[in-house]
């Protein structure tokens, strides 16, 4: 099938305000008679839910940490983009757009990546107006700095923790609302299930983390803004509990799922030490704007960094990429680390690593000045590695970090299923092959505060109010199949852990389709996925029982989908026979090791139907136009 | 190296618990200190047993989850870190830890480590905020922020809403967190306007949820993970002298 | 009204009553002096002969005493509701003697009070000196003559040296009086006030029984 994403005609820059024209309203009134559920509490999560409860509709909103505020865009670092230009430097939202679609190698659609382009601004006036302490200069002005993919500094920032604060300044503007009664929070509860009535999504499933209850909660409309799956990787930058639950379960009940095999990998993250590793931790992308990254030029090469004299190290990145240098996008950056470590020149334990030298902006600043935009992120290093980073360069090394699939949605972010609207990382739309720095936090803000606020109404307009009711069969079928999977779990009482699956899953997900792939390794992977899912289904041992704090069963829960989910990723890895962005082929290479994109045969979003167990999924795709942009190869020399 | 643990476990809020002893075997210093937790849980459930219940989510030290008392200090003996970020290089082969949840009257416990903070949202639901609704606001640079005001401000909204402050006050009380959220915002010229009754609310919230009262013991400084400063809770007390000029009725 | 129901409004009361107390142990300590000057019984005289300014501090003094016992023993007990369950090991970094036992050195300087008004105010002085003037100074000899009673008095007045080396700096925070750069000021300046009040008080007993007053 040809899906369409309903972009709306007209010129790029007006197609948004003209779509907001054409979009039905709910009469204030009638807006309390609404119940929309919103699933996660990240950026995408609390701020729709907040907006909304604003509007006046009932907002249920659902996470599984103890508390709105923990949700892992907490943990961004770097910052913000916004085209607002305030250095002077040539901005405007075309660049922004431009760049962002460029950056993600051209796939992903032209009107969603404009129209976040064009939002960009109202989100950093509202974040400052809930009290959100950007960096400023002397004169009380908003700062910037730069971010990879980028020539100009559009990046906005709080030290190294701008996640953090527009995540509390979006729990803040959710808190009010749970103050105000327009908005019932429910902590410690997570989604297992997505409940469909006459082909509209009217409510969820879900387990009370606490009391082990697994009850259906109905409403008008579901929104989903569960994050991403980057766990499947087992190691990745992603909270533990960072799952794909929500959204494979909503594809298993019919929602496409798009692109699920771009998937970011980070290029500075703190290298791995041994078998016990239960995550990575990310090193901001900024600390790229004064860091230096090379690796020696010899193979092998264990002097300690210092006794290499400047000739005997190699600046790859500055090498290779004169024009952004160190400042390449992340896919970029990410396979030049792998390539130099897979010549034998990598450092550090396993030989897996590249040195991140701020030897020189420390000569030509100060240790204080890089303390001051950088402390926070050193000290985490130290007290990770036991090693200082203002005496010696960091060792990084790419981790999976954001994953740019996820459900398919068209331009008013719903997905192909009435109801079902999927915001931020856990839909597909804005970042296409590859994010670029800091737009994560953007997306996730534009879609919750200024996108969903119009296009549900779309929807809720066209709908009844209060159609659904948890008496409703559907319901009660979800609720028993959900409590019939937890019990499953239960009873295998196998001899091998969650985690250990968890960790055999990653293994093969990362040799096979990490960031290299091969139609080779992806066959194997395909061959040991399955194998790995029937061990699990007889081996698996899941101690506890389900009417309790049980954090085994959750992680089992997890871990049973991302086993499922992997195949659906390799799949898509498969088929798409062409190298882009995040997605490297080594069929599909330039002679330089550039990636050899295939517009002709790929330029279009591949969204997946599950069709059933046993059954492979279908493929449908969306093709991508651009009447915009010119297709470029992807150049950052 | 190899640990002694004594860790409280506790099957239900009901329940009323106590220390059990394990072994934690062949940890590495590289380890944080909940990898090694992992490694202790794996083994118990090899064996049938429940593993221990914690809360952890991020392990990068900002998500606030992780809450342990280790050896009577709150996340650990590491200043300023969060116990995932406390690394088993912190411990010497031999030791004796002992690992005990959060303690308060507000914080009840759930299971073994894991208690309920919910008190601490509902301290911020009752006015931790500027009352500000989606669009219509003034560009970013209609209001000029001093530096060391944005960045004052910036040091009491780290804070990561982890709760040590409560397990490391002998009151129990939540008054460091409440008043880095009075402090920030009341720093900031669009928190101002609400300061007067913010800081009102919060502290009645913060009594009315079973909180101590402060009586700068400043333990709470010592065992928070961000460093804040219990200058702030100065603050919070000019803020709330501040208000007394204000009628009741005008917050 | 907030200064009496909220948490750190009471805080509040607690301080200002607490300096006012604090204000009054200075003075009564000036007053004391006197006896080494020999001056004790006409400053004795003199005070008495100013009952308006007397009785107005008595007031004052014991409104203080009133607030700053009834809220101390108020926010004790909400403060230990708070804390049902201690720590199987406990380890405090910031937290000290003084800072943990202000309600035991409080109750000590309480009940110390009360022995020191009975036994130098409420039974009135007994003889007359020679200028037929009442003998505080007699009295006070010998009162502090008994071994037991000048134990009493130093180990009351440790009591307060904890009791304030805590409570002044405290206060400063309480009323938000302070900032970051003056804390450590104000914080090593309540241990010198608190030493030097100690130092003086327990410095008239011990030379009355050592026999350098006499």
């Amino acid at each position: 099938m040809i899906l369409d994403g309903k972009c709306p005609s007209g010129q790029l820059p007006l197609k948004w305000d003209k779509h907001r024209q054409e979009l039905k309203l709910v009469n204030p009134s009638n807006k309390r008679k609404y119940k929309i559920i919103v699933v996660g509490t990240g950026l995408a999560g609390a701020s729709a839910a907040a907006t909304l409860g604003e509007l006046g509709y009932q907002v249920e909103a659902f996470c599984y940490q103890d508390s709105g505020r923990r949700a892992h865009s907490i943990a961004a670092q770097g910052g913000i983009n916004a085209a607002k230009n305030y250095p002077n430097d040539g901005d405007n939202i075309y660049r922004l757009f431009y760049d962002t679609i460029k950056g993600g190698d051209f796939r992903a659609r032209e009107a969603n990546v404009y129209r976040l382009a064009a939002v960009s601004n109202q989100i950093i006036d509202q974040c400052v107006a809930q009290g959100v302490p950007f960096a400023r200069d002397y004169a009380g002005y908003l700062e910037n700095r730069s971010f990879g993919g980028a020539q100009v500094s559009r990046t906005f920032y709080a030290r190294g923790q701008t996640g953090q604060q527009l995540l509390l300044g979006a729990y803040s503007a959710l808190s009010r609302q749970i103050h105000a009664g327009s908005v019932k929070l429910y902590p410690r509860t997570e989604m297992l299930d997505l409940v469909i009535v006459n082909g509209e999504a009217k409510g969820i499933t879900v387990r009370d983390l606490v009391s082990g209850e697994i009850r259906s909660h109905a409403a008008d409309a579901v929104c989903l803004c569960t994050g991403g799956y980057s766990n499947v990787f087992y190691l990745s930058t992603n909270a533990m509990g960072s799952n794909t639950t929500a959204i494979y379960r909503a594809y298993k009940k019919g929602a496409y799922f798009a692109n699920p095999c771009f998937t970011q990998i980070h290029p500075t993250c703190i290298p791995v030490t041994g078998d016990h590793q239960s995550k990575l931790t990310l090193m901001s992308e900024s600390l790229r704007n004064d860091g230096r990254v090379w690796a020696p030029k010899k193979q092998g090469d264990t002097r300690h960094p210092s006794e290499i004299p400047e000739d005997e190290r190699d600046y790859y990145l500055e090498r290779k990429y004169p024009s952004f240098g160190n400042l390449a996008p992340r896919d970029i950056s990410s396979r030049a680390a792998k390539e130099v470590c897979d010549e034998g020149r990598g450092v550090g334990p396993g030989n897996r690593g590249v040195y991140l030298d701020f030897g020189d902006a420390i000569k030509r600043f100060s240790k204080e000045k890089i303390q001051e935009r950088y402390g926070n992120l050193f000290d985490m290093y130290k007290k990770i590695t036991d090693e200082d980073a203002y005496e010696q360069p960091m060792r990084i090394y790419p981790a999976p970090h954001y994953t740019m699939g996820g459900l398919w949605v068209d331009y008013n972010l719903q997905s192909n299923i009435p109801g079902l609207f999927v915001l931020g990382e856990a839909n597909f739309s804005d970042h296409g092959a590859n994010r670029l720095g800091a737009s994560a936090l953007m997306q996730g803000l534009a879609d919750g505060y200024f996108i969903i606020p119009y296009t549900i109404a779309d929807y809720l307009a066209r709908t009844k109010p209060g159609t659904a009711s948890p008496e409703h069969s559907e319901f009660k079928k979800s609720k028993e199949d959900t409590e019939n999977l937890t019990r499953r779990m239960l009873s295998i009482n196998g001899r091998k852990t969650v985690n250990e699956f968890h960790r055999e899953l990653g293994r093969i997900m990362w040799e096979h389709a990490g960031m290299a792939r091969s139609e080779e390794g992806l066959k194997k992977a395909l061959e040991l996925i399955p194998q790995l899912k029937a061990e699990f289904s007889q081996n698996v041992k899941v101690t506890g029982t389900g009417t309790e704090l049980n954090q085994e069963l959750e992680k089992a829960g997890r871990v049973a989908d991302f086993l499922e989910f992997a195949e659906l990723f390799v799949l898509d890895a498969m088929q798409r026979k062409e190298s882009c962005g995040g997605h490297f082929r080594t069929e599909y290479q330039m002679p330089d090791g550039e990636a050899k994109r295939d517009d002709e045969n790929f330029r279009y979003v591949a969204a997946w139907e599950f069709r059933g167990e046993g059954k492979g999924p279908e493929l449908h795709k969306e093709p991508l136009e651009f009447e915009n942009v010119h297709l470029a190869v992807r150049s950052y020399k | 190296m190899n640990l002694a643990l004594f860790v409280w476990r506790q099957k239900s809020p009901a329940d009323s618990g106590g220390l059990q002893q394990y072994e934690a075997r062949d940890i590495s210093p590289d380890m944080s200190f909940l990898e090694m937790l992992d490694v202790v849980n794996e083994d118990l459930i090899k064996k049938g047993i429940e593993p221990i219940a914690f809360d952890h989510d991020c392990r990068e030290g900002i998500c606030g989850m992780c809450s342990q008392v280790i050896n009577g200090t709150a996340h650990g003996p590491q200043e300023k870190t969060t116990v995932c970020q406390l690394h088993m290089r912190n411990f010497k082969d031999g030791d004796t830890i002992y690992i005990e949840p959060w303690r308060a009257k507000a914080f009840p416990v759930i299971k073994d480590l894991v208690v309920d903070r919910g008190a601490l949202d509902r301290i911020i639901q009752s006015g931790g905020y500027v009352s500000v609704s989606t669009g219509g606001v003034p560009d970013a640079n209609a209001i000029l922020i001093p530096k060391a005001d944005s960045d004052r401000a910036m040091d009491a909204a780290e804070c990561i809403g982890c709760g040590a402050c409560v397990a490391a006050c002998p009151n129990g009380s939540a008054m460091l967190f409440v008043s880095a959220k009075v402090a920030h915002l009341a720093l900031l010229p669009q928190g101002c306007v609400e300061a007067a009754r913010r800081v009102c609310v919060m502290t009645e919230t913060m009594m009315k949820e079973g909180f101590g009262n402060c009586s700068n013991h400043y333990e709470c400084q010592a065992a928070c993970p961000k460093g804040i400063k219990v200058s702030f809770i100065a603050k919070l007390n000019r803020e709330f002298i501040k208000s007394l000029a204000k009628p009741s009725e005008a917050l | 009204m907030r200064l009496f129901s909220s948490t750190v409004g009471r805080k509040n009361l607690m301080a200002l009553s607490g300096q006012a107390l604090i204000a009054f142990v200075v003075m009564h300590l000036l007053g004391n002096f006197t006896v080494y000057s020999g001056a004790l019984n006409s400053y004795a005289e003199r005070l008495h002969s100013l009952p308006l300014l007397v009785w107005s501090f008595r007031l004052i003094m014991l409104a203080a005493l009133t607030l700053h016992v009834f809220y101390g023993a108020i926010i004790t007990l909400e403060n230990r509701a708070a804390k049902p369950q201690a720590y199987a090991v406990t380890k405090t970094q910031k937290a000290t003697f003084a800072s943990k036992n202000m309600i035991w050195t409080g109750s000590a300087i309480a009940a110390f009070l009360l022995y020191h008004l009975i036994q130098f105010t409420f039974s009135g002085v007994p003889g007359r000196d020679l200028f037929s003037r009442p003998d505080v100074f007699g009295m006070v000899v010998q009162g502090f003559s008994s071994l037991p009673v000048v134990l009493v008095y130093v180990a009351s007045i440790t009591a307060l040296f904890y009791h304030l080396s805590h409570g002044i700096q405290s206060s400063f925070q309480t009323l938000g009086l302070n900032s970051e750069a003056a804390m450590p000021f104000i914080m090593k300046s309540a241990v010198i006030i608190s030493l030097v009040l100690f130092g003086g008080y327990s410095s008239i007993p011990l030379f009355i029984l050592l026999g350098a007053v006499r």
